[in-house]
């Protein structure tokens, strides 16, 4: 079992390298479509693991996405002259400064993912659902006001004058000095956002067929008799959350090199919602369905552009719909989750 | 010996038990008794430190066990199988019965120890790769006896075993228990509402009234007080 899903995993990272070689010529616009559905579907399942598969309630997945995305730009661009220096800007140079920024994106989400998490999963209750919201407004919050990555302007990269003076907006008294215009590296494409979409995919596959995953899936089914067993049914709340707002992380680096700017309006509260809106309605605990419900839902705008500003009606009711016909979410198949 | 003394169990402003002393002796099958919402389950949950005291102590061969984390309390021996059968519904037979032994390392034991179960509760042996949620009450009651056993206890903490199972049904789950205790000497705490049929299998006795231990002896003792018949036996 073991050994065909690691073979399916090979194989698979073999078929996006290849796919990756043709990249170029994709229509622009389906190529981005592409993307936007990897990152979509890494946010859905990475959140997936939180709500679907221990049954935590996160509201504010938009908040580590805005962690990863703002940290990486910001290390790429403040740091592009050291990462050039040290690695070159050959293709490994940049594989090399990408992977850095990836796991320095990934790991900042992790650690406040711990930092949030551990208090609210500590208590019985519904208390994420609300820290983890007011985490991520709070999050937008200081972006908003943080200078250095550009504030509510949103951020594209940084001018390094050549006293040593760095900024993301051109500084008035100093336009006559030379400077370098340093924007955020498109480093993202089909290659990169596949791996981590095959990564997660083989990650919670595994998981959930382990030993170790059959903990998750006890806390979920009955908190109580998973403790008088001995469980430490915290310890997996938080294991699962972490490992969500890693990916979370994961898939904010993605975005922000791949659109080149970051707005902190990109990760408000509907940014959260939609996320969650794509594991409710692919069927909560369902890895397919919630990859379905990641590709629909990313394709769904594009159809709708000219009412988009009536997205999350269509959304509201989409979920209404939904929940008076298919409680158990869209695609209700549950994944088949191998039995011993 | 599992013993409690003077143990205090407050759900905010709600004492739900009020300075209850108990004490089990290894080998021996002890039953607390007692109607709706007197305590029972709020007694044993605090044993397997799910839910924490608000006084007194909790000691398990003279180590206090009080409020320590339920892991490391399965680990010592004790292990519960829950009220209203909680058993994993999303879990087949097999994984439920993993899950029992998840705190064991020794993987040679836990094999043993599921054709043990097996041999004692065949039927679930029949229906091992079916979902848990889709097994009849009855033998939902046997999973999780068994899932318990699986953790190989010194001591098993029963929740009423009888709730909601047919009378025949009910008859044997008592008789395995009490062989079960005969053959490998497991000390069992059995909590029940049925208290004719918890005296008939247990050494000695408690009487739990809204959180106070209010009479105690021996079973067979029990049985023919007065008082006990009139409250409990329906007479
Ligand atoms: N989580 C809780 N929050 C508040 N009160 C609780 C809680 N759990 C139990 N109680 C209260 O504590 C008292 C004892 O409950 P407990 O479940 O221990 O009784 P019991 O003897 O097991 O009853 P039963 O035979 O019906 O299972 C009851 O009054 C109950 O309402
Ligand atoms: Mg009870």
């Amino acid at each position: 079992m073991q050994v065909k899903s690691k073979l399916l995993f090979l194989s698979s990272l073999i078929l996006i390298f290849v796919i990756n070689l043709f990249a170029g010529s994709i229509d622009p616009y389906f190529y981005t479509v592409i993307i936007y559905i990897g990152i979509n579907i890494i946010l859905a399942t990475s959140l997936n693991l939180i709500n679907g598969y221990t049954g935590q309630f996160s509201l504010g997945h938009a908040g580590f996405m805005a962690i990863g995305g703002y940290l990486s730009i910001a290390l790429s661009t403040y740091f592009a002259p050291f990462f050039q220096n040290t690695f070159g800007t050959g293709v490994f140079g940049e594989a090399i400064t990408f992977i850095i920024v990836l796991l320095a994106g990934g790991t900042a989400a992790a650690l406040v993912g711990l930092l949030v998490g551990v208090p609210s999963l500590r208590l019985k209750g519904d208390y994420l659902a609300i820290t983890t919201l007011g985490f991520a407004e709070i999050i937008r919050v200081v972006i908003q006001n943080m200078d250095v990555i550009g504030a509510s302007q949103g951020f594209r990269g940084v001018y390094i004058y050549n006293n040593g003076v760095k900024a993301p907006q051109m500084v008035q008294d100093l336009g006559e000095m030379s400077n370098i215009f340093y924007a955020v590296p498109k480093f993202t494409n089909f290659f990169w956002t596949f791996l981590f979409v095959a990564i997660i995919i083989y990650y919670v596959h595994n998981l959930i067929n382990s030993t170790y995953g059959r903990g998750f899936l006890s806390v979920k089914d009955d908190e109580i008799a998973a403790e008088s067993m001995g469980i430490n049914t915290t310890k997996f709340k938080v294991s699962a959350f972490v490992s969500g707002a890693f990916f979370a992380g994961i898939a904010g680096v993605l975005y922000g090199h791949f659109n080149l700017y970051l707005n902190p309006e990109d990760f408000n509260f509907l940014k959260s919602v939609e996320i969650v809106v794509m594991v409710i309605l692919g069927g909560m605990g369902s890895m397919i369905g919630v990859i379905i419900a990641a590709v629909l839902l990313t394709i769904l705008p594009e159809f709708l552009r000219s009412v988009s500003e009536y997205r999350m009606i269509i959304y509201a009711l989409l979920l209404i719909i939904m929940m008076l016909t298919r409680p158990q979410g869209l695609f209700g198949f549950k994944i088949k989750r191998k039995k011993l | 010996m599992l013993e409690i003394k003077d143990l205090q169990i407050h759900y905010g402003s709600i004492k739900a038990i009020r300075g209850i002393n108990l004490k089990v002796p290894d080998g021996s099958i002890v039953t607390l008794i007692g109607s709706n919402g007197a305590g029972k389950t709020s007694t044993l949950r605090a044993i397997s430190g799910i839910i924490k005291t608000a006084g007194g102590s909790i000691t398990y061969n003279g180590e206090n066990i009080t409020n320590l984390h339920p892991e490391k309390i399965v680990k010592m021996g004790i292990c519960q199988s829950p009220e209203g059968r909680l058993i994993f519904s999303n879990l087949t037979v097999e994984e439920n019965l993993l899950m029992g032994a998840y705190t064991r390392k020794d993987k040679e034991g836990v094999k043993d120890d599921l054709e043990f179960v097996f041999s004692f509760f065949p039927r679930l042996k029949e229906r091992i790769k079916q979902l848990g949620g889709t097994l009849s009450g009855g033998e939902q009651q046997m999973l999780a006896i068994s899932r318990a056993l699986m953790s190989k206890p010194k001591v098993l903490l029963l929740d009423e075993p009888s709730l909601g199972i047919a009378p025949l049904l009910v008859k044997t789950i008592f008789e395995k228990i009490v062989a079960l205790n005969h053959s490998t000497g497991i000390t069992i705490l059995l909590v029940e509402q049925n208290a004719n049929l918890a005296l008939s299998v247990a050494n000695y006795g408690y009487v739990l009234e809204t959180g106070e231990i209010i009479l105690e002896g021996k079973a067979d003792e029990l049985a023919k007080n007065e008082e006990v018949r009139k409250a409990y036996l329906g007479e």
